[in-house]
């Protein structure tokens, strides 16, 4: 196994404590379906520091944006166990209007699509302005308005005065994400959500803003909690990396360490299975099968064996647990151990049908 | 946004223009004419024959609409053979009624459609809501004729909490205050029945649109902001929902008319839809001539009105 | 000669204004595009949003009309009015399109989405139909006994399958896919795009590919013409795109894709500076006085750029 020999300190227990922003602890996260609950979100431990941008990977259906929603406390109709730590305080168990204090000041979230996360009938001004006024009564309208169009500029709109009063549709889709972050950083946040920030932009577009995030956050030395499937913007971003499938997180590891040396099935498999402008392959690889519904989600085992049905049942865990292979370095199950990627013989017959 | 009413207005001189040719030529294709009935039968067909000549019933039928069209924008829409007098006099009086009616009708149906379709869209799926949409379906299921009989031998002579007909009490003097108690006192029954009906449109209408806006992304941004439910409720979810609403306004104008005519008869309240349904009985062709055409322009301008009032309220329509 | 051959095609919106809704200007789409593929090749058009990328793909269809210039398919001209009205022209182009949640009616079978294309230019007996279809879901990896389904009982990636399925049934020549995978998860997409390979060597299909992922394009196409504001400004096989680009606005756009090494960072950081200073510095001397790309010039056999003539 290879280290970056660069990396300062790799290593997640050694750490100072205090570093640490927020702590998650067995979350479970479970919707109802049909009288029952399913958890979507299945005993999820992790933690963000300050100053660290954390990845959570994902396809549709794997559970991230739910994680996102219950960290924020944004999930109106499901049940939530385990704990969410931020400085000391359980979000979980806060009441409506303590939640209410933290989000929007203390943590924040930046949506995936921009022209839906704003209000279509409210001029951008008052949009930004809400989010001040709701955390800080002392500011005066005049004080109110300077501070947003300071806050305009400094996510780089270039007509502030103009921007504060246009309607949301008429700004470009960059336009729209600058404001959506300029409403996330106003109260000058610890941690910052963003969920699929730039899915809906364009490649340039996608770039000046994944630019803005990061200074901002070197600014404010916040934490920030990267949601995407793109293991592109994964690697130009973050410090670490958890890859989640089917509501359970598989790997957790810093990116370098991610992306030289992935070790779990379903890591691999996405790292294989996408192109990329540098890399010619002949053919991708098709991770078989299809992500199981929520109802269907196998909920003993690995969930990802049934997608890899050429590896022998033995190389499973019976209830497969995160291991530490390196520190800071956590895999699940032990299939990483006798996974390969099957021949084109056996790949062949069942190219990816389910 | 003027552009925008511009136009509309614009759009209105042919609407209109159609409408009064083609109430024209349906009151043309009615058996008879303005001196059928009117005249003693025994008079010789020439001289009746003379009489239409002198009348011009005889021209083309375009002429003919050219007088008739001519004298109605001065304001003379011709004479009622039953009450022998000017039809727009006639009119003149009652259209105040009618006016007023429908503006209590106006209030009443917003007064019962938001809240209920507030509690109904905020707390959808409880029983409050199933209560709500039940009386939703039987209000469309309902026929407002049936409902107002109803309400009419009910309140009216069951109970005689209200007045069973006319618009004011006899001896009341014009300009006093009880004589608007009166008027209002008589108007109540009437129009709670048209609004109990017409509303359930209203309710379903904000109750689906509350749902609606509970879904949308900015809702979470505004969660995101820490804005506390009720503030969530009422700066984004309702200020939003009530947008279309606001925007209906001048289609439920519309809406309103086919109610008062049966209701004003029901009630035998003297307002436009009980001399429309009168006239129809008796064939005083002119009046009827002369109702179809202002309801016909009172419904191209309450359409005029909901689209005036939606491009204010509707930034993405008032900037374009 | 070449299967398709698009010359100076233009598409035009008119834009309405004013009291009586006139017209009062045009946004130009598509402006003046050439393009050329040959049988049994992948063609990719790459561009941001409003490049008029989409548009060219469906002005060649016949969905978007054609402003001016000439789409010849073996020699045919689409854009003349009497061609489009050929079945065997019209059955020979088809199209796939980008979300297969909305592409495919709801409210119809597997059986009747496959078959109407079929229905339309075939008469054959319900009985030859079925077994078409059969046939046809076998070809794209699925059962045929899923023929009595709906679309919502697939997945996405199978979903995007019955459109293929869909596109293949009249053995069309040309298959025009407006951003075919950007809908899916990674792990479908790939499914698809493997796929996509597949059948163009059985069927030997030739591709009009448009999408804004040059990580896409790179592993799909021959050849690759980078559009923006409705022009080309630059066309060439992919090793002159990727490893050689002349124009900026095709350095910036390959500078700005999200690099998958984390090592590289720095070096991309100050890549991407460099460019972006090139990107304003040199602005002026890519673009024309409306921003917009001048006219292809050949610098090699396979690699075109819209640069200004020199001097």
């Amino acid at each position: 196994m290879t280290r970056i020999p660069f990396l300062k300190n790799p290593g997640v227990r050694v750490m100072n404590l205090s570093e640490d922003l927020l702590q998650i602890e067995n979350l479970t996260t479970s919707f109802k379906i049909a009288g029952q609950y399913y958890a979507a979100v299945d005993d999820v431990t992790l933690t963000v520091k300050k100053n660290e941008i954390l990845a959570i990977v994902g396809e549709s259906g794997s559970g991230k944006s739910a994680l996102a929603f219950s960290i924020m406390g944004l999930h109106t109709k499901a049940r939530i166990e385990g704990k969410v730590n931020y400085k000391g305080q359980d979000i979980v168990q806060m009441s409506p209007g303590m939640l209410n204090k933290v989000r929007g000041k203390e943590m924040s979230m930046i949506f995936q699509d921009p022209l839906a996360a704003l209000n279509p009938l409210m001029i951008i001004g008052s949009q930004i302005e809400e989010v001040l006024l709701l955390h800080d009564t002392t500011l005066s309208k005049k004080q109110r308005k300077e501070k947003v169009l300071d806050l305009l500029a400094k996510v780089g709109i270039p007509r502030p005065e103009h921007t504060y009063h246009q309607y949301p549709y008429e700004l470009s889709g960059g336009m729209r994400q600058r404001v959506i972050i300029a409403i996330a950083i106003a109260n000058g946040p610890q941690l910052l959500l963003a969920d699929e920030p730039t899915t809906a932009l364009d490649v340039t577009i996608q770039l000046q803003i994944l630019e803005l995030l990061r200074k901002l956050k070197n600014d404010m030395r916040a934490g920030i909690i990267l949601i995407t499937h793109d293991l592109g913007v994964v690697s130009e971003m973050a410090d670490r990396v958890a890859v989640m499938y089917a509501g359970q997180i598989v790997e957790i590891a810093d990116i370098y360490t991610l992306t030289s040396n992935p070790q779990h099935p379903y890591t691999r498999s996405l790292f294989n299975s996408i192109p990329t402008v540098k890399e010619v392959k002949s053919r991708l690889h098709v991770i078989q099968g299809i992500v199981p519904s929520l109802k269907n989600l196998p909920r003993t085992g690995c969930r990802f064996a049934a997608r890899t049905p050429w590896i022998d049942a033995s190389a499973h865990e019976d209830n497969p647990q995160l291991h530490e292979i390196a520190p800071g370095h956590f895999v699940r199950c032990t299939c990483y151990k006798h996974f390969h990627f099957p021949e084109s013989a056996e790949e062949a017959g069942t190219d990816g049908i389910a | 946004m003027w552009k925008i009413i511009v136009r509309r207005l614009l759009i209105m001189i042919p609407q209109v223009f159609l409408l009064s040719i083609l109430v024209f030529l349906m009151a043309k294709a009615m058996p008879g004419d303005a001196l059928t009935g009117m005249l003693d039968p025994n008079i010789d067909p020439a001289a009746i024959e003379a009489m239409r000549e002198r009348l011009g019933l005889n021209d083309p039928w375009y002429i003919q609409y050219w007088n008739w069209i001519s004298n109605a924008v001065q304001g003379d829409l011709g004479q009622s053979f039953n009450f022998k007098m000017p039809v727009t006099e006639l009119i003149g009086q009652r259209l105040m009624n009618t006016v007023w009616l429908s503006l209590v009708t106006l209030v009443l149906t917003y007064l019962i459609a938001i809240p209920l379709g507030i509690i109904s869209g905020r707390f959808n799926d409880t029983w409050g809501d199933r209560l709500i949409t039940g009386y939703t379906y039987v209000g469309f299921a309902a026929p407002l004729f049936i409902v107002a009989l109803l309400m009419l031998w009910m309140f009216g002579f069951y109970f005689s909490w209200f007045p069973t007909g006319g618009s004011v009490a006899p001896g009341e003097v014009p300009g006093t205050f009880s004589y608007l108690l009166s008027k209002l006192y008589h108007m109540l029954l009437p129009a709670l029945s048209i609004a109990l009906i017409t509303t359930v449109g209203t309710v379903q209408y904000l109750r689906n649109e509350i749902i609606d806006m509970k879904q949308k992304d900015f809702i979470l941004t505004a969660r995101a902001k820490g804005a506390s439910e009720s503030r969530v409720y009422n700066r984004h979810i309702l200020r939003n929902s009530l947008l279309p609403i606001a925007a209906f306004f001048g289609y439920e104008l519309t809406g309103l008319i086919g109610g008062t005519i049966f209701v004003e008869s029901i009630f035998s309240y003297p307002g436009m839809g009980q001399l429309f349904l009168g006239s129809i009985v008796i064939r005083d062709f002119t009046v009827v001539t002369a109702l179809v055409l202002l309801y016909g322009i009172a419904t191209i301008i309450g359409s005029l009105l909901s689209d005036i009032i939606l491009s204010i309220v509707d930034p993405r329509i008032r900037i374009k | 000669m070449a299967l398709l051959e698009v010359r100076d095609l233009q598409v035009h919106f008119p834009i309405r204004g004013g009291l009586f809704s006139r017209q009062v200007g045009e946004v130009k789409a598509v402006d003046r595009v050439n393009l050329t593929i040959e049988a049994g090749q992948t063609y990719g058009l790459v561009g941001e949003s409003g490049s008029g990328k989409t548009t060219t793909g469906r002005a060649i269809i016949g969905l978007n009309q054609i402003t001016g210039g000439n789409v010849l398919f073996e020699g045919i001209d689409l854009a003349s009015r009497g061609a489009r009205k050929q079945n065997s022209v019209r059955r020979e182009v088809q199209m796939i399109f980008q979300d297969p949640y909305s592409s495919l009616n709801p409210k119809k079978r597997v059986l009747d989405i496959i078959s109407e294309p079929l229905r339309n230019f075939e008469k054959q007996s319900p009985q030859e139909e079925k077994r078409r279809v059969q046939e046809l879901l076998e070809q794209v990896g699925l059962s045929p006994d899923n023929i009595y389904k709906y679309p919502h009982e697939f997945s996405g990636g199978q979903r995007q399958r019955i459109g293929i399925a869909r596109a293949i049934a009249l053995k069309p020549k040309l298959i025009i896919a407006d951003e075919p995978v950007s809908a899916l998860d990674v792990s479908v997409q790939a499914q698809v795009l493997n796929f996509l390979r597949d059948i163009q060597k059985e069927l030997n299909l030739t591709y009009l590919f448009i999408s804004h992922d040059l990580g896409i394009i790179r592993h799909m196409c021959d050849r690759i013409g980078i559009m923006y504001k409705g022009r080309h400004v630059e066309e060439g096989v992919p090793k002159d795109i990727f490893d050689n680009p002349q124009h900026i606005y095709t350095k910036r756009l390959i500078a700005a894709i999200p690099d998958i090494d984390p090592l590289q960072r720095e070096e991309r950081s100050n890549f991407r500076r460099s460019v972006s200073e090139d990107y304003e510095h040199a602005y002026r001397s890519y673009f024309d006085g409306d921003g917009l790309a001048y006219p292809l010039r050949s610098i090699s056999d396979t690699h075109r750029v819209a640069m200004p003539e020199k001097g």
